[in-house]
């Protein structure tokens, strides 16, 4: 069976909608970071600024999955490897 | 057909390196991108930097003033950085994080000049995590005994049992990756955004996209700067372990 190109572009925008989902993760996760370091501030206001560099280390660790699945969109959506 | 073939192949939105110059080199075909050029833009600038903060510190006073009181600001900043992560191993690795640091965060924010931040191609990216990489083994080999090596990569079990030794080694492989990918998406995604940006939006993005290359270029690229030197410290420190007597 024989595709064509449209229906091929089609299925790669679909598939990068569906990578993503991905970003879910992250979100919940650095929102989960961003609070608890809310929280040790408030017991602790003397630590502020090195839980804010470590809270932002930790976040930035955890938003690399949600990129991996940004990056998984962008290949399908600007490279086409599909179409190779 | 839709948006996305017109959105894929428009001219204004331009989020790739371009191929600039070909040439035969012992048979391959070898490309100068625009990455090699906002490279060698970035290299420029450093390189300037450096004589004019070389000239000022020869003739430096005891009491510093205007550049020479910059140059020193930067230095002594990063060597507190490095210093609070890597304790009495810090002054080893000065050199080599300042470098790191200044070159990762002059690449991220030259997008604020127009250019293609180097930092958006994986092959500018991975050699950084390789030697990141060559530097934890380094470490672990020079530092430490091979038994306790070997005990580390069969972790959970014991020595004897080594089942988990294969995942452990995927572990370590995937570290300069997974640092590398973290580094070139983040940037690649602003650039593309701000590509997206300007390519679709034509006469309505003025002045206020200026917000999003804040965020994008100068907090991002930041971030990312600080995040990766940061693992580099954290990992070095860990190969380097605590038994041994770092000279």
């Amino acid at each position: 069976m024989e595709f064509n190109e449209s229906f091929i572009l089609g299925c790669s925008a679909i598939g990068a909608g569906l990578a993503v989902i991905a970003g879910i993760g992250p979100g919940v996760g650095q929102g989960i970071a961003a609070g608890h370091a809310a929280a040790a501030v408030g017991r602790n206001p003397g630590a502020k600024s090195e839980i804010t560099s470590t809270m932002l280390l930790g976040q930035a660790v955890a938003e690399t999955t949600g990129l991996y699945g940004l990056l998984i969109a962008f290949l399908l959506l600007f490279l086409k490897p599909l179409l190779w | 057909m839709g948006s996305l073939v017109w959105l894929s192949s428009s001219s204004d939105v331009d989020v790739m390196a371009h191929g600039l110059l070909k040439y035969h080199f012992f048979g391959h075909e070898v490309w100068i991108t625009t990455t090699h050029v906002s490279l060698l833009l970035v290299m420029m600038i450093l390189i300037g930097f450096s004589i004019a903060a070389g000239m000022a510190m020869r003739k430096g006073t005891l009491v510093p003033g205007g550049f020479q009181n910059v140059v020193e600001l930067i230095v002594e900043k990063l060597d507190n950085m490095v210093d609070g992560t890597m304790g009495r191993n810090a002054k080893k690795y000065y050199n080599y994080i300042g470098t790191v640091f200044i070159f990762i965060l002059i690449s991220n924010i030259s997008g604020l000049m127009g250019l293609r931040p180097p930092t958006a191609d994986y092959g500018v990216t991975l050699p950084l995590g390789i030697l990141t990489f060559l530097l934890i083994h380094y470490n672990e080999f020079r530092y430490q005994k091979l038994k306790d090596i070997w005990k580390d990569k069969c972790s959970p079990l014991p020595p004897w049992l080594p089942i988990w030794l294969p995942i452990n080694i995927v572990s370590d492989v995937a570290v300069p990756i997974s640092l590398s990918l973290r580094l070139f998406a983040n940037i690649l995604s602003g650039t593309i955004m701000m590509a997206l940006v300007y390519g679709l939006l034509g006469w309505f993005a003025t002045i206020w996209p200026a917000a999003l290359h804040v965020y994008f270029d100068l907090f991002s690229g930041a971030i990312q700067t600080y995040v990766f030197c940061m693992l580099t410290m954290t990992y070095v420190t860990n190969a380097i372990g605590d038994g041994a007597e770092a000279k």
